[in-house]
């Protein structure tokens, strides 16, 4: 099938169907899935996915159909269910196809490498990954380790003539680690991606989820006290993912950002510098056009600590008087276009691991936090989660600890923050981030 | 083990949020997925679409991982209807404005709630499902599945302050689940967002709580139910491995996963390798009786599949999973339980819970909680956090009403979101950690 073609004749066909405009997103990719336990496999996977979503307007309302067959009566049945649905919509003045459409110069998508991997060496690097997490002396247990890929294409096109395509590849590795024993089972996750298996280390992989494991082995209920803290790449990821939810102007209009209406205010401490970057080579996220035909950009979200846009699409766009950021996101063929993130960055520092600790002097290094999703309140951003890591005593990591919660608001914690760690990685929680240590100079402690 | 899993797949759903009914969409899938068993290895392809060539090329394929074990084929039977849940009404026969209208009585009786309420989204989903499972082993099943579902989600503000509330309605179930009242999920969730505008921030401590029916449920599916799906257990990779027998909780609680719960939510007519859903008792009077079961997992421990061989589509591998997951009633009131408490929590809702099976650690966002004082409901508290262990949290059970109700939850487990309903009466729990946000 050829995508471009399939998405040009779902955009004719809605526009027979009587749609004033439409466009017409077609994906196709193929992927591996290989789970290793115990030194064999325990699945592997082959699967070919391909499918479309045709969105049509009637005027400014817009209805929206997705499936899996792209045979010709497939994308009609389709481009008439759109054109229908749109008949139940509201009128939006703001809706509608983007004013201009095009797409940026991003490279490294596609790495030449990925299709000469055979499957028995993706397998080998998953037993590899698993080998170096068993590897360390007191992991009990590995429980997952796992290797997957994907390989997929991309096409847009709308009824003003824009018509594009992309290919791009993605491979990634993790596994969980346990160390301990009964109720003093820690568990430890270490993961790597890139854009072939050849970016992937499966020692460094299985060696960093044995690690985490390990450093908590012992943990107990700490005191519950007032105390700077210092959030690991993975934690900041996932609280930097949160925030740049909230930084959507879709969340924004919709009355459910706490930074509603703080553009230009301080909202955070100078050291953290945030951006929005859908061209980052590396970015899982990136693409050279948005979902719905924009060029992406690099977007600066907090520079001298403050608040300098939220993410944009063409609606959101034109209801603020701005134009779109190129930040038309779709989650799949089965999801129309809505402003958001792509690849979040935080601009890393100067201090590693050891220098966050001297800093600190005493306070707590936060390795895992659970309910985020849960914990925070999307509207005034407070928060108490459960966390577990390690005590930092006199400018050192030390006692490790667990079965506690921190709690904060967002925005006293980014304003709070002191210093942003040497040590960026990307992260796939929170969406896509490249993440930073970051240290927070007071959070409220909960434990015993 | 060869196996044939088939679906297809039509989903619509529609939204309204701030005055607006926007996004319609209604969608149409079809697919396969062709898993083959050898030991303790499992090799799947899946496909977009029933094409032949697309079928037998990914057959193919899976197959290559185990040649040299070639049987001579089978004949497949016909398969045959699992489907159980009665559906009155199916969604696709109701007109699409109908659904549009029933989202602007939910928003206009959000609105009406009280002048504090600033914004109201309700959501409205269907969807129905045909899958047809085949087996090498003889298995030839099929099920039929329709749900729906209605969601409200409510903010209110006062001053500077902005708080939400939400609500739902759903089941394995058609429109007449629709047909009482459904605007009562609007005025819930308003009525949850106006009372934490009077919220103080939640105390630290350990303390008694009390959790409320339906949703607070999903304290067991977190903090007891992963725990008991037999892929964790079997890598010990749950602190319930091993304990089969064990008095794990007081004589009076009881626990069940049930798929074939008539219309509820998380249930199925068989589950997603064709095995008939049913009743498991996985706690009986205190002691654990059961863990949850697919087919490989049985084998390997000798026993039968217990119905929670589920997927998300075809797109995935069936692995244990809960359905509906609840405490049977006891012989308390609500008022009793509260009323036993000199301070303590009182934890109606939650906005969702996270839990590490390997050690039982868990921990759940309270969105709509209460102070206990002097055995009366008192003042509405934000931000608390339960943090716990399941099985210190199960042995501290002191009190189970006999107000059962089930809610609609989404289960997300190895990249795989499910159905689950989650629900218990009324629980009190001795003694949990809450964080809270006061200093």
């Amino acid at each position: 099938v050829n995508l471009e073609d399939a998405a040009r004749r779902a955009v004719e066909a809605a526009v027979s169907a009587g749609a004033s405009d439409a466009d017409a997103w077609a994906e196709e990719s193929t992927s591996r899935h290989v789970r290793v336990y115990a030194g064999e496999v325990e699945s592997l996977s082959d699967a070919g996915g391909r499918g479309i979503g045709v969105r049509a307007f009637a005027g400014s309302r817009s209805g929206y159909a997705y499936g899996t067959d792209l045979t010709d009566e497939g994308v009609s049945e389709l481009a008439r269910a759109a054109r229908e649905a749109a008949e139940l919509a509201d009128e939006d003045e703001h809706d509608g196809l983007p004013d201009e459409s095009g797409s940026a110069d991003v490279n490294g998508l596609a790495s030449p490498e990925f299709g000469g991997w055979s499957t028995e060496r993706k397998v080998e690097l998953a037993l590899a990954v698993e080998r170096a997490a068993r590897a360390r002396e007191g992991v009990t247990q590995v429980e997952n380790a796992v290797y997957a890929d994907a390989d997929g294409s991309v096409a847009l096109a709308n009824s003003r003539g824009f018509a594009a395509t992309y290919s791009a590849t993605q491979a990634w590795a993790y596994a969980s680690a346990f160390a301990g024993e009964g109720a003093d089972l820690m568990t430890g996750l270490g993961v790597a991606m890139g854009r072939d298996p050849g970016a992937l280390d499966p020692e460094a992989i299985g060696a960093e989820a044995a690690d985490r494991a390990l450093a908590l082995v012992g943990a107990r209920q700490p005191e519950s006290r007032r105390c700077p803290v210092i959030l690991d790449a993975f934690v900041a990821a996932s609280f930097i993912g949160f925030i740049g939810s909230m930084l959507s102007a879709e969340a924004v209009q919709r009355g459910r950002s706490l930074f509603a209406g703080r553009e230009g205010d301080v909202v955070a401490d100078p050291v953290l510098r945030l951006a929005d970057d859908g061209t980052e080579p590396e970015g899982p996220s990136s693409a050279p056009f948005d979902g719905e035909g924009v060029p992406t950009r690099r977007n600066a979200l907090i520079e001298d600590g403050r608040l300098l846009s939220f993410l944009h699409d063409s609606r959101t766009a034109r209801r603020a008087g701005r134009s779109t950021t190129g930040n038309a996101r779709r989650g799949s063929y089965r999801s129309p276009p809505t402003a958001g993130t792509t690849n979040l960055v935080v601009e890393g520092g100067d201090r590693d691991l050891a220098g966050l600790a001297a800093q600190t002097g005493d306070g707590l290094y936060v390795t895992d936090v659970a309910g985020l999703h849960s914990g925070v309140n999307p509207v005034s951003g407070t928060f108490s989660v459960g966390a577990s890591g390690r005590l930092v005593e006199g400018g050192e990591l030390g006692t490790p600890v667990r079965e506690m919660t921190i709690a904060s608001d967002l925005v006293s914690m980014l304003t709070a923050v002191r210093s942003v760690g040497s040590d960026v990685r990307w992260v796939p929680f929170g969406g896509s981030v490249k993440a930073a240590p970051l240290l927070v100079g007071e959070m409220a402690v909960s434990g015993s | 083990m060869a196996e044939l899993y088939a679906e297809s797949r039509r989903g619509f759903a529609l939204s309204l949020d701030d005055g607006r009914v926007e996004r319609p969409q209604s969608g149409r899938e079809r697919g396969a997925c062709v898993r083959v068993v050898q030991g303790e290895s499992t090799y799947y392809g899946y496909v977009d679409g029933l094409a032949e060539e697309d079928l037998l090329r990914v057959a193919g394929s899976v197959s290559e991982a185990v040649r040299g074990n070639a049987r001579r084929p089978s004949a497949l039977r016909s398969a045959e209807s699992g489907t159980r849940h009665a559906i009155a009404t199916p969604p696709e026969d109701v007109e699409a404005t109908r659904k549009a209208e029933l989202l602007r009585a939910c928003d206009e009786r959000a609105r009406a709630a009280g002048a504090e309420v600033s914004q109201a989204r309700i959501g409205y989903a269907e969807s129905h499902r045909q899958v047809e499972i085949f087996g090498s082993d003889g298995r030839a099943a099929a099920d039929d599945r329709t749900r729906i579902r209605l969601s409200a989600q409510v903010v209110a503000r006062r001053d500077g302050r902005v708080e939400t509330g939400t609500d739902t309605r759903g089941g394995h179930a058609g429109w007449e689940l629709l047909e009482d009242d459904p605007e009562n999920v609007a005025d819930e969730a308003a009525r949850r967002a106006l009372t934490a505008l009077d919220a103080v921030d939640a105390p630290t401590g350990r303390l008694p709580v009390v959790v409320g029916n339906g949703f607070g449920g999903v304290l067991l599916h977190e903090a007891v139910g992963h725990g008991l799906e037999a892929d964790a257990v079997q890598k010990d990779a749950s602190v319930y491995a091993g304990r089969i027998g064990d008095q794990l909780a007081e004589g009076f609680v009881t626990a069940y996963d049930d798929g074939s719960r008539a219309n509820a939510w998380g249930s199925e007519g068989v589950d997603d390798e064709g095995t008939p859903t049913r009743r498991t008792t996985v706690i009986e009077e205190g002691r654990l009786t059961s863990y949850l079961y697919d087919l490989l997992r049985a084998r390997k421990d000798g026993v039968e599949s217990t119905g929670n061989g589920r997927r998300e589509s075809f797109r995935h591998l069936p692995v244990p999973r809960m359905t509906n997951t609840f405490f049977a009633p006891g012989k308390a009131t609500p008022e009793e339980l509260i009323g036993g408490v000199e301070r303590g929590l009182y934890a109606v809702s939650f906005g969702g819970g996270q839990v590490e099976p390997a050690t039982g650690d868990f921990v759940f966002g309270v969105s709509e909680g209460y102070l206990i004082e002097n055995g009366r409901v008192t003042t509405p508290v934000r931000g608390a956090t339960l943090v716990g262990n399941g099985l210190e949290a199960l042995r501290a059970i002191d009190g189970i009403a006999g107000d059962l109700e089930i809610a609609t939850g989404y289960c997300g487990k190895g990249g795989q979101t499910v159905p689950a309903g989650v629900g218990q009466p009324h629980v009190r729990i001795r003694e949990l950690t809450v964080g809270g946000t006061a200093s």
